[in-house]
């Protein structure tokens, strides 16, 4: 396959590292970005290099998972509205369940609460296929669903997670001193992703999702890899909504309401185009470490949070419309 | 043999129903909302052992309706145009708030300061989605996160609210007993509506644009001039129900219209206007808002729990939306 794209490329006489720039351009640039962020963000903070970093890891842990699913699905060519409330979903239901629960104990219904997530995921793109209705209706209705369910299950903040377990997102691996969270983050990316991306499936997305009708065409059961995509995308819905509950601690039932924003942004930011088929989940990890050090930089600033909210909402508008402007460009 | 054609022509005719209630979803629709009110009425006798179809009812019914009219009219025009609007109920919250806060310099400035607000808001989404192209969705999602932030900045502070006497009058009087104001403002809104998107070049506008934007293009149609149009008055009229409700309560809160969201979309589908645009009519959506406030009394009735009406309400909204697009896809 690789290699019938490759030959008319050569054809044209474009030179090998122009089409490495074009295809992998972007994600070096957002990496780029976080590193350029870094010694501003250090001459602001006073605590030492290793507790900040370990807090932003923290920080930006349900992100980078939301992002990741998020970014999955508008590759596949939909976008999922719903990403945030049934984080929330997860969220109150591990800290309702999970309180007086052992550290093992907790760590096997987590396991069992994503693998619900998957299925929950996924019955929302069966929704999808089977009705022909385009995906952001779907998941707009279901946003409201999983957000009553997320409410019917704790109607306040509430419950807990057990320490050794918020432990485990807070905590460095062994002595190195990289953060745990960030280690999640990447052990996903390497054992989950790039398996998939680099098999059938995962081409099977990209073709989908940049082409329904050639895909379709080529032999590709275009509903069985939609489907896939969300019931993929809702393993990390699930791990996002546990990042929530070991990084705050707490059960909120309005917890995810900023990320299904947020994780859209991430991922357009990341070098994702929302007409789908484009851009992978490295620089999606990036954007999630960039928007949330941005927040991060304007509190040490001194600037009143709720105003840090306002300035990050409007840097994700500002960020959706030059993301818009931009493919707009490279497909016309 | 004979009776071949007799089939056809039964077949015929009921395809002529069928072809009728889909050009008419509003006969549909109003024999849902007679079944809905007798429904209510019924449990009403069982629970509260009163009948819950009287003139006072009626009335109320529509008082607690009109805020939904008016922020479902903005969400109509929109979703004429294949987009939706999810900043309408902070729209209508930040309104509320800026004619509180400017009602102590005279009402005038009142509800001019509410309005400017609303029509700011929505300006802002129309040069989002009509000139740089974003996705409604997105655009609207990231000013209502905006506007949300910037509300709870000012919400913290202390100001004296005064909301005008006018808009609560508008808000929460009756005439005659059972003619609640509101009711006359929006019967007015309504009519310049339905007459305007039926007739006017503008309304036929949004639905070319709704129904084929590259067809409405090619026939000269400036479409961005469409598009940051209809998102001001989308926001204009999401301000409209913002005075309303702050008319009702007479006290803005954050919360205030957040219900209103997920409601302005549920009566806009509710009412037959398609999500994709290009199809329906605001006279299906008052219908579709008359059905969820009858909806909510009976929900109310029943003891349900704001859960239990997000569900249902997201639920209608995917369930709706599939029925419509085979009923109208088997054209």
């Amino acid at each position: 396959m690789s290699a019938t794209a490759a030959a008319p490329m050569e054809f044209r006489g474009a030179a090998p590292w122009r089409r490495a720039l074009r295809l992998h351009g972007w994600t070096v640039a957002v990496w780029l970005v976080l590193l350029a962020l870094v010694p501003y963000w250090r001459s602001l903070s006073e605590q030492d290099f290793k507790f900040d970093l370990s807090s932003l890891a923290i920080d930006a842990l349900p992100l980078c998972f939301a992002a990741m699913a998020q970014a999955i699905i508008i590759i596949s060519g939909g976008i999922d509205l719903s990403i945030g409330s049934l984080m929330a979903v997860v969220n109150v239901l591990s800290a309702r369940e999970m309180v007086d629960m052992s550290f093992g104990k907790a760590i096997a219904f987590s396991v069992l609460l994503i693998l619900l997530t998957m299925l929950a995921s996924g019955f929302t793109g069966v929704v999808i296929t089977l009705t022909r209705i385009p995906d952001i209706v779907v998941t707009l209705g279901m946003l409201f669903v999983w957000q009553g369910i997320a409410l019917w299950i704790m109607e306040i903040p509430g419950g807990g997670v057990p320490i050794n377990y918020a432990d485990l997102a807070v905590g460095d691996l062994g002595t190195t001193g990289i953060p745990n969270a960030t280690v999640a983050v990447f052990a996903a990316l390497l054992l989950v992703w790039a398996p998939i991306r680099w098999l059938r499936p995962g081409l099977a997305i990209y073709a989908v999702g940049s082409n329904r009708n050639s895909a379709y065409l080529s032999g590709i059961g275009v509903a069985r890899t939609r489907v896939g995509a969300y019931f993929l995308a809702g393993l990390f819905t699930g791990m996002a909504g546990l990042a929530l509950s070991a990084s705050s601690g707490i059960g909120d039932p309005n917890s995810g309401t900023t990320y299904t924003l947020n994780s859209v942004a991430a991922a357009v930011l990341g070098g994702v185009s929302l007409l789908g088929g484009v851009g992978g989940l490295i620089g999606v990890i990036a954007a999630a470490y960039v928007l949330t050090l941005s927040k991060i930089i304007l509190l040490l600033r001194g600037t009143d949070p709720n105003y840090a909210n306002v300035y990050q909402g409007a840097l994700i508008i500002l960020v959706v419309v030059i993301g818009g402007l931009l493919t707009r460009k490279t497909r016309s | 043999m004979t009776a071949m054609p007799e089939t056809l022509e039964r077949e015929s005719r009921l395809r002529g129903v069928q072809r009728f209630l889909v050009d008419n979803p509003v006969v549909v629709l109003a024999a849902v909302l007679a079944l809905l009110f007798v429904l209510t009425d019924l449990v009403n006798r069982h629970e509260v052992g009163e009948p819950f179809v009287t003139w006072n009812q009626l009335s109320t019914t529509f008082l607690v309706a009109a805020p939904l009219g008016m922020i479902a009219a903005g969400q109509t025009l929109v979703m004429l145009t294949g987009g939706v609007d999810l900043s309408v109920a902070f729209t209508a919250t930040a309104a509320a708030f800026a004619t509180a806060w400017q009602g102590g310099n005279g009402t005038t400035q009142g509800i001019l300061a509410g309005l400017a607000v609303g029509l700011g808001i929505g300006l802002a989404n129309g040069i989002g989605v009509g000139i740089f192209r974003v996705n409604p969705l997105i655009m609207t999602l990231g000013t209502s996160s905006v506007t949300f932030g910037l509300l709870s900045i000012y919400a913290g502070k202390s100001f004296e609210k005064v909301v005008p006497g006018l808009v609560a009058t508008l808000g929460s009087d009756r005439f005659f007993d059972y003619l609640p104001a509101n009711l006359i403002f929006w019967a007015a809104m309504a009519a310049v509506l339905i007459l305007g998107l039926r007739y006017t070049g503008y309304g036929r506008m949004l639905y070319a644009v709704g129904d084929n934007e590259v067809a409405a293009r090619l026939a000269g149609v400036r479409i961005w001039q469409v598009l940051v149009t209809v998102y001001a008055l989308c926001g204009l009229f999401s301000a409209f129900g913002g005075l309303l409700l702050v008319g009702f309560t007479n006290n803005p809160d954050l919360g205030l219209a957040t219900p209103y969201l997920l409601q302005s979309v549920a009566a806009v589908v509710i009412g037959g206007t398609s999500i994709f645009g290009g199809w329906g009519s605001y006279s299906g959506t008052i219908v579709g808002v008359l059905i969820l406030t009858v909806l909510g009394s009976l929900l109310t009735l029943l003891n349900s729990e704001e859960w239990q009406r997000q569900v249902i309400y997201g639920g209608i909204i995917i369930v709706l939306t599939a029925i419509y697009a085979r009923v109208s896809g088997s054209e």
